[in-house]
């Protein structure tokens, strides 16, 4: 792979996912009490018994504290300030992509996500979700041939409301956080996956998350099952205009493996970051978790976060099914004012479990970057093993990086390994690198990447090379 | 090859360099032209390596006196990225590992910074592989050695290959080799002395910091040198190492103290 001859190329790029779509937008007025709740699962038509999973979500957030152990200290929220749903006006339902607002397939154009029948990527279907609403998915027709499922979720209750009454909600409850509490009483779209027994997804599957309304937050839900013997690559991006505001963004997704299922589940979080002073910026609070509920199955996390003002995510995996597999790889790199406090939690009920975490963090400029962690073993998880690998690198003398590993046992007969490291981008590579031609920024970017090469390793080849182009990217100007 | 007509390639003068507040070069002077070999010599800590990585342009060196022209050009002006690309390059005597970072990745971006430089094209991962092919046969390196991160688990030997190869690739016209024989079986040494000469050719010239005459047996210098206390202390023809290796730099004290009583 060419990655790094992409990276010079790239070093003095601004964030060029900035620009705002001036398109007319249907928005209810900010705020949000129960009646709101009930005009979004209005609008969206729903059955009752998602009206019935929204009331509760909402009362139960109601009763709960937004958490602030992880210590990101931002300024309040007012989640009355909110606007919680925004959609593009356009025609109802569309039939095909011809009715779909130009407007919209030239921004999802522009973002390098063609959705056209002629320029659509080859190799991946995408769902292109555009504030709350999904605005078009790709190849559905050629993957409902394998009898796979890919739609957005609103799509998804109106057309499978067993599937989603039978799997929402069951690996991140309603009341599972504030954050999951509030998106499950207001989630206004997302992507629903659902591949059937013994199938193999016949291509990468794949969303793009845009926020384009700077008052609007962003709440959707993601829901992947896989049955048995199934197997699917998901790949999710997000980007969003630059707004001196801040702009809510808390997601759900959830993940189910049935036995023997394969779920690889990648991200590159790019949401606007806020200015070098720290001004705007997306507030991103986000719960991913997936259940290992059959024997032998396997979860994946493979995210590059480099994006936000304010991350706080812990891609998770309960290992319920012997046997199975939880892997969490992960690249947090954090400059200018952005604070990060990302890891995982790997759950391990199922004997003989296993999982594997590695994550590097990178700090710049006057950044916070944590890795908080927790690996459980329950009394039934025999001859369970975890290993994990938490590495920071430090880049210049203002950033912070921090470790927060918990490791809970409760069965002897497991193994756990955790090893840490910190560096400083070393005076001495770099001048090696110098010494053979190639500049200063290029060199700490190749560095960078060095240093994340495990991680990248575990992302599908596009997404390696867009991650290595937007490492390289967020670090201009933070060295030197 | 001495040619008194040859063009200077690179003229020290005067050179004086610290590194903290010690003071590790105070005054050196040498003149290199086009087509020479020439061995620097002296204890440890008389200032060699520091003479190298200031040449190289390493952050930690400040120079507080004296000039250092490249082919005319002020070199102390540039950055050492710079200097790598007008053909200055710098063998280490400890080359970094670099964890994660391709090898072949890594000497292809070197390359063609240095092509980029000379007004080549950039070569594509396809026509770089050719060319590093060919070009690891100067150092009969393993091609294995592309695959794996730069240096990262290398043996001595392995990793001055790599320099060679680094060296083989960029054409440089003045090369520094810093005590490139350190580390390294008869085997080893065989062939990256003969590396080095495949290179030299009348329009480069090599500087090689050595403690061992064993390395001067197989690259034949015009000149040798002699530093001590961060100055050139003496100078001469191939004869010089020689004397050293017999007498040992005691010798050459008492040498030089009769000198300056003289």
């Amino acid at each position: 792979m060419n990655s790094q001859g992409l990276v010079g190329e790239l070093v003095s790029q601004p964030y060029k996912y900035g620009f705002v779509t001036d398109i007319e937008t249907e928005k209810i007025p900010k705020g949000l009490d129960e009646d709101v709740v009930r005009l979004i699962s209005a609008k969206k038509e729903e059955p009752a018994f998602l009206l019935d999973f929204r009331l509760r979500a909402y009362s139960h957030w109601l009763k709960m504290e937004e958490p602030d152990w992880a210590g990101l200290d931002y300024p309040k929220i007012d989640y009355q300030n909110v606007i919680y749903y925004a959609a593009p006006k356009q025609n109802q339902k569309k039939a095909s992509l011809d009715e779909v607002d130009p407007k919209l397939l030239e921004t999802f154009d522009k973002l390098g996500i063609p959705l056209s029948e002629q320029k659509r990527l080859s190799n991946v279907a995408v769902d292109a979700v555009f504030d709350s609403v999904s605005i078009a998915t790709t190849y559905k027709e050629k993957l409902a041939e394998y009898g796979v499922v890919f739609c957005s979720i609103s799509e998804a209750v109106s057309e499978y409301p067993d599937l989603i009454e039978r799997y929402l909600g069951t690996v991140v409850p309603a009341n599972d956080n504030y954050f999951a509490a509030l998106n499950s009483a207001v989630f206004s779209d997302g992507s629903f996956v659902f591949i059937p027994k013994g199938v193999e997804c016949p291509m990468d599957l794949s969303s793009y998350f845009r926020i384009n309304s700077g008052d609007t937050g962003q709440f959707e839900r993601t829901l992947i099952i896989a049955e048995e013997g199934a197997s699917v690559s998901y790949l999710e991006g997000c980007t969003a205009p630059m707004f001196d505001t801040n702009t809510l963004h808390a997601a759900v997704v959830e993940i189910i493996a049935l036995d023997d299922a394969s779920v690889k589940y990648s991200t590159v979080q790019n949401w606007y970051a806020g200015n070098e002073e720290g001004v705007g910026g997306i507030y991103n609070f986000v719960t991913k978790r997936g259940q290992c509920r059959g024997a032998r199955s396997r979860i994946s996390w493979s995210q590059v976060e480099t994006g936000s003002a304010i991350t706080w995510k812990y891609p998770s995996c309960i290992l319920l099914g012997e046997e199975s597999v939880g892997e969490f790889y992960s690249v947090a790199l954090t400059n200018n004012l952005q604070k990060a406090d990302t890891g995982t939690k790997m759950i391990h009920i199922g004997p003989r479990t296993r999982s594997t975490i590695v994550s590097k963090g990178i700090s710049a400029g006057r950044s916070a970057n944590s890795y908080r962690g927790l690996v459980q073993i329950g009394p039934k998880a025999i001859n369970a093993k975890n290993y994990s690998q938490c590495d920071s690198m430090l880049i210049g003398d203002q950033a912070a990086a921090k470790t927060y590993p918990y490791i809970r046992s409760q069965q002897p007969d497991s193994s756990i390994e955790h090893e840490a490291s910190t560096c400083r981008i070393s005076e001495d590579q770099l001048f090696y690198l110098q010494s053979r031609g190639i500049g200063f920024e290029e060199a700490v970017s190749i560095l960078v990447s060095g240093f994340c090469r495990d991680v990248f390793n575990q992302l599908p080849m596009e997404f390696a090379a867009e991650a290595d182009k937007l490492l390289a990217l967020k670090l201009e100007g933070a060295v030197g | 090859m001495i040619r008194s007509e040859a063009p200077v390639l690179i003229d020290i003068r005067d050179l004086h360099a610290r590194v903290e507040d010690q003071l590790i070069l105070s005054g050196v002077n040498l003149t290199i032209r086009a087509g020479e070999i020439h061995a620097l010599m002296g204890r440890n800590g008389s200032g060699k390596s520091t003479l190298s990585k200031v040449l190289a342009g390493h952050p930690a060196y400040q120079v507080t006196k004296g000039s250092v022209r490249y082919m005319g050009e002020d070199l102390l002006a540039l950055d050492p990225e710079q200097r790598a690309r007008i053909g200055v390059f710098l063998g280490f005597q400890y080359p970094v590992e670099i964890p994660g970072v391709s090898n072949l990745e890594f000497l292809r971006v070197s390359t063609n910074a240095r092509r980029l430089q000379q007004g080549h094209e950039e070569l594509d991962t396809f026509a770089f592989e050719d060319l590093v092919r060919e070009r690891l046969g100067i150092v009969q390196m393993d091609p294995a050695f592309l695959e794996r991160s730069v240096n990262e688990g290398f043996s001595g030997g392995e990793k001055k290959r790599n320099e060679i190869l680094q060296m083989a690739l960029l054409e440089p016209v003045v090369a520094i080799l810093d005590e490139t024989d350190s580390g390294l079986d008869i085997d080893a040494l065989r062939i990256v002395a003969s590396g080095v000469n495949q290179l030299a050719n009348a329009d480069n010239t090599t500087l090689l910091i050595t403690h061992y005459q064993r390395l001067l047996d197989l690259i034949k210098p015009d000149y040798v040198h002699v530093m001590d206390a961060g100055r050139i202390v003496r100078s001469g023809g191939k004869d010089l190492a020689l004397e050293l290796e017999q007498h040992g730099y005691e010798w050459l004290d008492r040498d030089v103290a009769n000198q300056e009583l003289a």
